[in-house]
This record gives C-alpha cells, structure tokens and sequence, in this order.
C-alpha cells in the first residue's frame, strides 16, 4: 500500500548506513519504572488485604489499642526527612560533586536507619505484648503490609550503602549517575507507599 | 425472548444432540436429562445458548474449511489480491456479528442468572405448576466433613449421613456449610451446585418432579477421600418420604449431640449410611459459626465484638490451643500448633442464626421483556406470600 | 489414616531425612531410575565430546536473546515431556478405576499428579514456551540487536529453570502439593496439608515468577524503546503487538501471584491468618486473588499465538493481514478485558446473581474481539493463495478446534450453565481445548515456522505430517469424551467411579491420549530426523525459505550474533515484503563496530543460589536458608561492581560474516 505513496524513483533508505549504537543504559530508566510499578501492584494488594482484612479482630485488640500516633509520626518525618536528603544528593550530583552526593547519600541512610529502628521498636513492642501476627487477620495483614515496606527500606539501604562505595571507587560516571536516579525513585516510591500505609492503617485506624 | 426460553429451546434440545450425537441417545446425560425443575432449566439454558452461538460458530468453520480449499495455492483459477487488506463494510460485519449474538445471549445470561438464582426461593415446581401458597419448604441442612455429608432434616429431627432423601414435588431450601476444607454440593439431578465453606452459609433451592434414585458428591476436590464423597439421592413420594423419615428415627443410632458430631466431623472416608435423630436445633448454627466445640467463640459473637472495635488488648490473651485432634488424621502434628488456636468464648451466649430472609421467588413465565405488558394472570396471587412481590 | 504425617524438624537437616525418599513407591523408584540412567548418558556424552567448555561459555552464560530462546525452548520441551507423562498416568488411572477397582495410583500419588500435571504445563511448559518464542522472534522482528537488559534476560532464564528444578526434585525427595494446581486453602494451609508439598508448590513457583516478571518487563521495554527507525507502533509485526500486550499482562499480573503466594506461605511458616478458618482469615480472598492473576495468565499465554497466526496466515496466503488496525486494538480489547472477568471461575461461591451476570457477560464480551480475530484470519486467506506447509496446516486445525473450545467458554460463562458445569469434566474439556487447540498447535506452528529461520534448514516435512495428524484426531478423541462425561456430571480430580457405564468415555479418553502420545513421538522423530538430514534440508535462499514478510527474514539464517549488519530502515508494516519489492539492495561494504553485551555466569550462579534457597526453605533447614540468601545478596551485589559489560565486535569480523553471506546468497541464486 504504502509503495503506492511513495514514489517510485524517490530515493528511499532501507538500511541506517549511519547508525549510533544506543547510549549505554538508554532503556534503564523506562524498565525501573515499570519494575516499581510491578512493586506496586504487590502493596496494591497487601493494601486489598488489610482493607478487607483490617477489621476483623478476632476478638482481639484493635488500632486504637495498639497504635502509638506520635512515634508513628515521628517515625513518618524520618522516612520524609530521608526523602528530602536524597534530593539533596540528587542536587549535588547535577553540580557534580561527589563528595556531597555521598554526605548526602550517609545522612539518608541514617534517617532511614532511624525509620526502621522505630519500626522494629514498634513490632517488638506488639510481640511482645501478644499482639503479634498470629493473633487475628488484622494483625497478619498489619505486619505483613508494614513489613513488606520495612523490608523494601532495608534493601534501599543495602543500594544505597553498596552505591556509596561504587561512587567513591568510580565517582560520577555515567552508570553510577544512572544508578543514583533510579535509587532516587526506589526511594521516592517507598516514601508514597509509607503516605499511604501512615494514613490508611494508622491514622484511619486510630481515628476511626 | 426470555419468557419463551424454555419453551422455545425445549423444541430446540434434541436438534444438536440429535444431529451430532446419535449414539449418545441412551447414555444418561443427566445434565441434560435431569429429574429437577432447576436442573432442568439449567440444562435448556445450556443447549439455548449452545444454538445460539453454533449460529455463528458453524458458518465460521464452513468458511475456514472453504477458504482453505478455494484460495489453496494450486488453485490457479481463484482470484489473487495480494495487497487486499481492508474493507470498512467487512470490518463491519465481523465485528457486529460477534457483537448481536452477544447481546442476545448477555440478555439471556441476564434473566436467567437472577431467575435460577440458587438463594432465590423457587415459584414452580415444573412448568406450568406453581408453588400452592400452602406448601411448606423443606429444610435440609447440609455439612461437608471430611469426607462425607451430613444431613439434617430439622423440622424432622432426623439426621443422616451420605444419604439423602427428598419428598417429590415440593421445593426444598438446602443451607450448606463445611467443617474444615472447601467442597461443593451438587445433585446433577437436582439443581446445580454451589460451594460449602467453613464458617459460610450458601443456599440452594431446588425441587424434584421426578421420583428415583440419584447421586450427589462433592464438586470441589477437598483432599485424600474426596473420590469417595458420594451420597444417593432419593426422590420419593410424599407419602413415601413420611416413611423414609420414621423409619430413619427407629434405626436411629443415636441423637446427634454436639459431642456425637465431632465424633463424626473426624477424617474418614467410603464413610457407610448413617442415621442418627436431630435433637440440637443450633447444631448447624454453631457448625457454620465455627464454634460446636465446647468453649470456643462463635463466629457471630467474634463479628459484632470486631464491629464494636474487638476486645481491646485484654482480649489478646483470649486464645486456647485447640485440644481435639479433628487434624490428626490430615497428618497435622505438632508442627502446626499455631493453626489448631481458637478464640475463647466469654459466656455461653445462644448462637444466633445466619439465616437470612431471601428473596423474593418470581415465575420465569412473569418476565416479559422490557416495555411489555404483564398480562394479567389472576391464578397468580396463588403463587406465594401476598404482600411483597416485586414484579406485580 | 493418611500414612503420610508431618515429620519433625531437626537442627541440621530440618525436616529432610531418609523417609522423605519415595522409596515405598516402585512408579517413582523406577522412574528415579531412569532419570539417573539417562542423566549419566548425557553428561557421559557431553564429557567424551568435551562439549562442556562450549555449553558454558555458548550457551549457558550467553545473553544472546537467541541463544535464550532456544533454551527456553529447550526447557518447556524437557517439562512437557513429564507433564504429559502425568497427564498419562491420569488417563491410566481414570480408565481403570472401576467397579470397586482402586486404580494402580494411591489417592496420595494420584492427588500429586494431578496437581503436578496443572503446574508444570502451564508454568513450566506454555510459559517457557510463550517467552522463549518472544524472545527469539520480538528483537529480529523490530530490527534490534539484542533486548534492552540482555544480563536480566538471562538470569530470567535461570531463574525460571530453577524454579522448574526444584519442582521436579520433589519428585525423589519428600512430594509435591496434593492440592490442584491453584492450591487453594484451606486445604492449602499448615492445617490440612502439613508437609512439604504445597512449599515445593510456593517455592517453585515463586522462583520462576520472579524469572517471568523480569523477562515482562525486558520484553516490554525492548518493544518500547529498541524498535528500528522508522516502526512506528502502528507499523509494528502483528507478533510484536501481541507480545507487548502478553508481556504488560505479565508485569501487571504476576506480581499479585508472588504476592498472594507470600500471604499463603505466610501462613504455612509464620502462624498468620489471612486465608486459614479461624482468627479472621478468609480463604476465599485466596480464590479471588489467585483468579485476578489466573485469568490475565490465560491471556498471557494464548495472546502471542494469536500473533503467530497472524503471521502465519498472512505469510502462507502471500497477502496483506486483513484488518491490521483492528486486529491490533482487539488485542487491546483483549488484555484489558482480561481483568474484568476472574470471578467466573467461582460463580458458584455464591456471589449473588448481580455480580454473577456482570462478570458473565464481561466474559462473553471477550468473545467479540478474539471473534473478530478469527474473522481477519478468515479474510487473509480470502482470495490468497495459500500453501499448506506445515505451520498453516497447524494454524487451519487451530481455527477449527478453537472456535469448538471458544464455544463451550462462553458457555460456561452463562452463570446457570456453570452451575451444572462446574468443575466437571465439561471444564477440563473446555480449557484442554483453547489450550491445546490455541496454544500448543500455535507453538507447533511457530516452532515449524521459525526452525529454519533458528537452525538455517527446515523441519522434516513426512514427520511433521504425522505428528499433524496424530495430534489433531488424538485431541478430539481424547476430550470429545471428556465433554460428554461433563454433561453426564462426572466432577473433576475423580480417582475412582462407581457408575460402570462411564468407564468406555474413559478408556476412549486413554486412547486418544496414546494417539497424543504418538504424535508427540512424531514430533521428537521430526526434529531427530531434520536434525540428522540438515543438509538436505538446508534453506538455500539465505535466510527467506516461506517468502515471509517480517524483518527477521531479512537476515540470515541462524541469524549472526548482531542479528543486522546495519539497522534496516521500516516504511512499511509489511517491512521484509516492502524491502523485496521494491529492491531494496543489502549494503556490502562500509561496516563498523558494533557494541554488543559480554556473556556473563552470574545469572545462572544466583539462580543456583535462589534453587537451594528455595530447597532450604520447602525442608526447614533455617541455617541454609540464611546462607543461600546471604550469598544470593553478595552475589548480586558483587556483580554490581562489574562495570565492563560489553564490547565491540570489530567491522573486520562484522565484513567476515556478511561476505560469507553475500557469497551464500549468490550460490543460492
């Protein structure tokens, strides 16, 4: 059909005589947003699970007995904080500055040290008083949703410690530079992920 | 259309069957064939739609196979548009035939989905005869343990295992519940099937206008006996049923207590017709509450105490080690203890009942298509309860 | 009474011991083996013709997305092998089974190999299938050079044949889930299925999902951004849009199976309540998440055969696809509406009739495009001409078998119909039939289609016949019974029967599975034979034996490891076709360097790390567990570090190829 548009003695290119390979990492960025998407969809349903799941007590405590808003605040500004940070870090980066980025990059990791630290504080508390995860569906879905967003925490902090390294070894080559940006939204995404978990579980929770 | 659906694919049944599969004629398709209003229906609805879609479905293969023969490259006669790609009345066409049949078949899907709803309760017993208002439904309540079903007529207070009996002609509203694993009840004769959870309650409604002997099981595999979970099904006559029941209550082998029903709830299988005299009206309540064990939370007490915002932190310690060995024969030892916790009961408060009015029963000969009249049909208040029906 | 009770759990080896050896049961002893026998034979071989420096560096370490392919391939072809062995014994089992007969199979091992047979086909058979054609077929078809992350695609690779591994010990060490293949609880939960199986169920799974998921989203990716100048999205391959929307299903699907597997093994390991009885869980939410990913899996599967069709047709007709732009937004249709219907595989829980219609009538809509679908196919052949080689031959049964299967889904997609189909042997018929009738002849198809394009010569054609034959009439004579016994209500999962006179359907059923079975042997007879007369056989128009359509005609067959020399340029759907008529003339001189991906062991050595891991896991041996997570870590961390991940093949070895294919073509001319 289209040999019928195209005249027939116009000079028509069918190879690329001229090609340029692709820049390295040309695809990175697309491919990890779709994997955090992916991600999503897990907390999307350990979101369901508690929706459905949230209120069913067995008879047991519910968020109002066990949640402690003000430590969940505080623990809510850290992992924000550390959000803040890493856009520092990204800053340093575009002026090219390798030491800030890692300054930066150590004070994020502290922050979401801290995070997890409150966490843990917070989950050892529940245990301990009985209210672990086997105690009735809420609870499962409770630590369950918190826990898979602590977790993903963890392994951004493992990134992040391993980029440290990689960029006082490399500096800011390209890839590092590629690697940082995706961090960077890792890091973004947990903090989007914890708004909701902060709102939908504690403070409807306590509030309701 | 609807309102003919059972007529017009009762003319309709044996054409395919007949075309196609002459030999099958005498092998029993119970679906098909079956001895139950509901079933019945179910069945003509299978072959309507069945005609309804080979209206497309066979000039799609007649012209598969003559394209493949005409347009073969041998063929140097037939014609050749090898750039001949699109055509916008073609695309018309292909995509609004597929489209008109289903609409046809969604309307039907529509209609006959709400009318053989297995909770609604049934208007007719067959064509043409409806449900007297003075007719009682009978009430079975159904359980599936592992790997056999318990019966329990309570109006008559007899209970059977693996063996079910039903007075023809006259509607019988099953409510099913399961003891640990999913399964599905289903008589093919009967009506359809619909799932037995534990701690859920479904309903069934169904009736028999055939008498004879038929098979139940469970549709839904449920583990290592569940090739053995088969019952017979009994349809007999009224009078007959009266019978069935007394003599039930004089083999009796015994009152089925709650301490006799965890007995019978352990794991067997190729279980033997069993026949005990019901005595415990709450005996299928506290089963689909969850709580026949003595001392355990029923489900009903858990769910308004959530709905009050639980027990607070008081009630964490509430939690008992279940002491019964219902999972010992499944292999479960003490491995598993965390899945064998129940909550504790606080009093002995009644179980309440799950059991829900439903709705209303509407004749399918009711349905007339939108923007029709209902002709008037006096013998239709004779149908059932007065006060309110939704389509008069 | 179960013979088969939880062992307990020891310090060093968890719960493994000695008992967890099937060795009670001869079918296994004896197949144990010949698994032996037959692994030392191979790995015998492979020593004596010191192939194992070649398989590693070749094959096992490569990131060519061919290569890849083709193990995948490999993989799929190795698993159908066991998961029709089981599909077998079933047929055994059932035909037997009568009149107070117990079969020959226990129901411990009779509810393992139904469970077995659903798992391997779909996850361990279609699936490999499905994305070792993608993988093969998508970068030639869009004139790119290797997909976008070619390291992920090859650790995908692993990763799903890990998950495949660890299915298969269980096997010979302990057993596998008694439970069907979706494992619903609670029959799933610690509860009721205290031993090892359904963990080898979750954990094989689990490995080969993150191995699928990764390869969605590179297959994705590649389809976005690596297409040839000029591919607009409307200009892609019908293939190409098929597996783009198989592959977005892929990543919008599977991570809720890892998720809703993770609650289940939540359950089993941790003591949670999200799908057990009591405390609050609700088993039914299992159902309904587990469905949410099945039905868009069905899609999954069957879409990027519809692509295969499309070409296949449209390449044998020597025409133009009919209806391109409509085919392309039915796909569209397709993968969107497959989210919209996962409760008509439980209309029978009791929803209620509101929610039941919807979901039935959201099922028969999808009938429309897959509807028209069939119409365009229809109308390629239409005033074409068209040759019956053996991959239209394959694609005419599919459009004879599959509309019978299209039917009868509709059908149980009426909710009162299902009331009385449900489950029975109606359903297995039912889904036996888009399976094998769409996606398996489509496989075939696109096997005997892209073989020369793969290996450089084409499939035995008498063998290929055969196998036609043997499968198309065993298929019907294997599940036309099946349909019927669904509609004397026989249920599925059955081990033994009362009724005697169902037993002739069943012994009809095993017949046509050995009439399967030989096609099946055609088949392993058609590629031993193309194999052995390769040079008889071999394609002598360089690289374009079906005069076909598609950019991966354009080069040669096998492909070189750059697949193109230099980017073709596409002004056309219908690129190849458009290239050849009007003259296009291959460039011959003027080459560069072209950058290419390095080979790389990690993918395989973490995979290896993930397999114990998910070994430790199924036994309990909580000491393994932390050191093969730990090593999987460092390992991925390590790799990291490696910076240097490709290289530059230089113009003087690029010019070496093309010439020698410059001199092939003129030979062939």
């Amino acid at each position: 059909m289209s040999a019928k548009t195209i005249t027939a003695d116009a000079p028509v290119q069918f190879y690329d005589l001229d090609e340029h390979a692709h820049p390295e990492g040309y695809s990175t960025m697309l491919g990890f947003w779709i994997y955090l998407m992916s991600d999503c969809l897990i907390f999307a349903i350990l979101f369901a699970c508690y929706a459905v799941l949230g209120g069913s007590y067995a008879a047991g405590p519910a968020p109002k007995d066990l949640f402690d808003l003000k430590l969940i605040a505080l623990n809510t500004a850290m992992l924000l904080f550390s959000s803040i940070t890493y856009g520092f870090a990204v800053l340093q980066m575009q002026q090219g500055k390798v030491k800030g980025v890692q300054i930066w990059l150590a004070v994020t990791a502290l922050f979401g040290l801290a995070f997890l630290g409150i966490e843990l504080y917070e989950f050892h508390h529940l245990i301990e008083i009985g209210a672990g995860p086997q105690r009735s569906a809420f609870l499962s879905s409770f630590f369950t949703l918190v826990g898979t967003h602590g977790l993903h925490v963890t392994f951004g902090i493992i990134w992040l410690v391993t980029l440290m390294f990689q960029l006082s070894k490399h500096g800011l080559i390209a890839a590092n530079k590629r690697r940082v940006m995706c961090l960077s939204m890792f890091w973004h995404f947990l903090d989007v992920v914890w708004i909701g978990v902060f709102t939908f579980v504690y403070l409807m929770g306590v509030l309701r | 259309m609807p309102s003919n659906l059972p007529r017009f694919s009762a003319r309709l049944r044996l054409l395919p069957l007949l075309a196609a599969l002459p030999l099958l004629s005498g092998c029993g398709l119970i679906v098909l064939d079956p001895a139950g209003d509901v079933a019945r229906q179910q069945g003509d609805l299978i072959v309507l739609s069945t005609v309804l879609m080979l209206l497309i479905i066979v000039p799609v293969m007649a012209l598969t196979i003559f394209f493949a023969w005409k347009y073969r490259a041998s063929n140097k006669e037939a014609t050749y548009k090898p750039d001949w790609d699109h055509s916008t009345q073609l695309e018309l066409v292909i995509w609004s035939a597929p489209l008109l049949i289903i609409i046809c078949l969604g309307a039907v899907t529509w209609v006959a989905t709400h009318l053989l709803d297995p909770y609604r309760p049934l208007a007719r017993t067959a064509p043409g005869q409806p449900v007297a208002a003075e007719v009682q439904l009978l009430d079975v309540q159904v359980v599936a343990l592992d790997w056999k079903w318990l019966f329990i007529y309570p109006e008559q207070g007899v209970a059977t295992v693996n063996e079910l009996a039903l007075p023809v002609n006259r509607p019988v509203r099953f409510r099913i519940s399961s003891s640990s694993v999913m399964n599905s009840f289903y008589v093919p004769a009967l009506a359809g099937q619909i799932y037995a959870m534990p701690g859920m309650e479904t309903k069934l409604h169904g009736v028999f206008d055939k008498t004879g002997e038929y098979e139940g099981f469970s549709a839904n595999y449920s583990g290592w006996g569940f090739s053995n979970m088969r019952f017979a099904v009994k349809s007999l006559p009224a009078g007959e049923f009266d019978q069935w029941v007394a003599a039930t209550k004089a083999s009796a082998e015994g009152d089925l207590s709650r301490a006799e029903y965890l007995k019978l709830e352990k794991p067997t299988h190729k279980e033997p017709v069993r026949r005990f005299a019901a005595s415990d009206p709450q005996l299928f309540d506290a089963v689909v509450n969850m709580c026949v064990e003595p001392g355990k939370m029923c489900m009903h007490d858990m769910m308004s105490l959530d709905a009050a915002g639980g027990a607070g932190i008081a009630g964490i310690g509430n939690v008992r080690q279940v002491a019964y060995d219902k999972f010992a024969a499944r292999g479960t030892v003490d491995a598993a203890r965390w899945s064998m916790r129940y909550v504790a009961a606080y009093c002995s408060a009644p179980v309440m009942s799950n059991d829900r009015p439903d709705a209303k029963p509407v004749a399918p000969e009711m349905l007339k298509g939108e923007g029709l009249p209902v002709p008037a049909r006096p013998e239709r208040t004779a149908l059932t309860a007065p006060a309110a029906r939704p389509m008069s | 009474m179960i013979p088969h009770p939880a062992p307990e759990t020891g310090p060093i080896l968890g719960k493994l011991s000695l008992e967890a050896l099937p060795l009670h049961e001869p079918i296994l002893v004896a197949t144990f083996i010949g698994v032996v026998l037959g692994g030392i034979a191979v790995l015998g071989l492979i020593t004596k013709f010191r192939l194992w420096g070649t398989l590693w560096t070749e094959w096992f370490t490569t990131v060519d997305h061919k290569r890849i392919g083709i193990m995948y391939m490999i993989l799929g072809l190795i698993m159908f092998l066991r998961g029709f062995a089981d599909a077998i014994m079933m047929r055994l089992q059932q035909a037997m089974a009568f009149g107070g007969s117990e079969g020959y199979l226990t129901p411990h091992h009779y509810d393992q190999v139904f469970t077995a047979h659903g798992v391997i086909m779909i996850f361990f058979v279609a699936m490999p299938f499905i994305t070792g054609l993608m993988n093969y077929v998508v970068p030639l078809q869009i004139g790119a050079r290797d997909v976008s992350f070619p390291f992920l695609n090859n650790f995908s690779f692993w990763m799903t044949t890990a998950g495949a591994v660890l299915t298969m010990i269980s096997l010979f060490i302990g057993e596998y889930a008694q439970t069907g293949w979706l494992a619903y609880p609670p029959l799933s939960g610690i509860a009721y299925s205290p031993n090892v199986g359904v963990d080898y169920y979750i954990w094989g799974l689990q490995i080969a999902g993150v191995g699928t998921t990764l390869s969605g989203i590179n297959l994705v990716v590649t389809i976005l951004k690596l297409r040839a100048p000029g591919m607009g999205l409307m200009k892609m391959p019908v293939f190409t849009w098929t597996s783009l929307c198989a592959n977005i299903l892929i990543v919008a699907s599977f991570p809720i199976l890892t998720a809703t597997l993770v609650l289940l093994s939540l359950d089993r390991y941790v003591g949670t309540n999200f799908f057990t009885n009591d405390l609050g869980g609700s088993p039914m939410m299992y159902v309904n998440l587990i469905w949410i990913w099945g039905h868009p899996e069905v899609y999954i599967l069957v879409l990027p055969l519809f692509g295969v069709f499309s070409e296949v047709t449209s390449t044998f007709s020597g025409k133009r696809l009919f209806g391109y732009t409509s085919m392309v937004y039915a796909t569209i249709c397709i993968t969107i509406l497959s989210y919209l219907v996962w409760l008509h595989h439980f209309f029978t829980m009791g929803s209620g009739a509101s929610v039941n219609s919807f979901f039935g009538i959201t099922t028969m809509v999808i009938s429309i495009p897959t509807g028209a679908k069939l119409f365009n196919w229809l109308f390629t052949m239409y005033r074409g001409r068209i040759r019956f080689e053996l991959p239209m031959m394959w694609t005419v049964a599919f459009m004879l078998t599959f509309v019978i299967g299209g039917m009868t889904g509709v059908l149980l997609a009426v909710p009162p119909a299902d009331f009385v189909l449900h489950n029975s042997l109606f359903l297995i018929a039912h889904f036996h039939n888009v399976i094998i009738g769409g996606v398996l002849f489509g496989l075939f198809a696109a096997i005997n289609y892209w073989w020369p394009k793969a290996f450089g010569y084409k499939l035995d054609v008498f063998w290929g016949k055969i196998s036609f034959w043997c499968w198309v009439v065993g298929f019907w004579v294997a599940f036309t019974p099946l349909y019927i016994l669904g509609l004397m209500g026989v249920t599925r999962r059955m081990r033994v029967f009362d009724d005697p006179s169902l037993q002739i359907w069943f012994v009809i059923a095993g017949i046509g599975a050995l009439i399967v079975a030989a096609g099946i042997g055609a088949m392993l007879v058609q590629f031993a034979v193309s194999i052995w007369r390769r040079k008889e056989l071999r394609d002598t128009t360089g690289g374009d034996p079906w005069e076909g359509r598609t950019l991966e005609w354009a080069t040669s067959s096998p492909p070189p490891d750059y697949n193109f020399a230099f980017t073709p340029v596409i002004h056309d759907l219908d690129a190849w076709y458009d290239m050849k008529t009007r003259g296009a003339q291959r460039p011959v001189d003027g080459y560069r360097d072209i950058h290419m991906p390095s080979n790389t062991g990690t993918g395989m050595i973490l995979s290896g790390f993930c397999l114990v891991m998910g070994f430790a896991l199924v036994w309990h041996i909580w000491w393994l567990v932390a050191l093969s997570f730990a090593a999987t870590i460092v390992g991925a961390i390590y790799h990291t570090f490696n910076y240097k991940r490709d290289f530059d093949i230089p113009a003087a070895t690029v010019a070496a190829v093309e010439e020698a294919r410059t001199r092939q073509l003129a030979a062939g001319a």
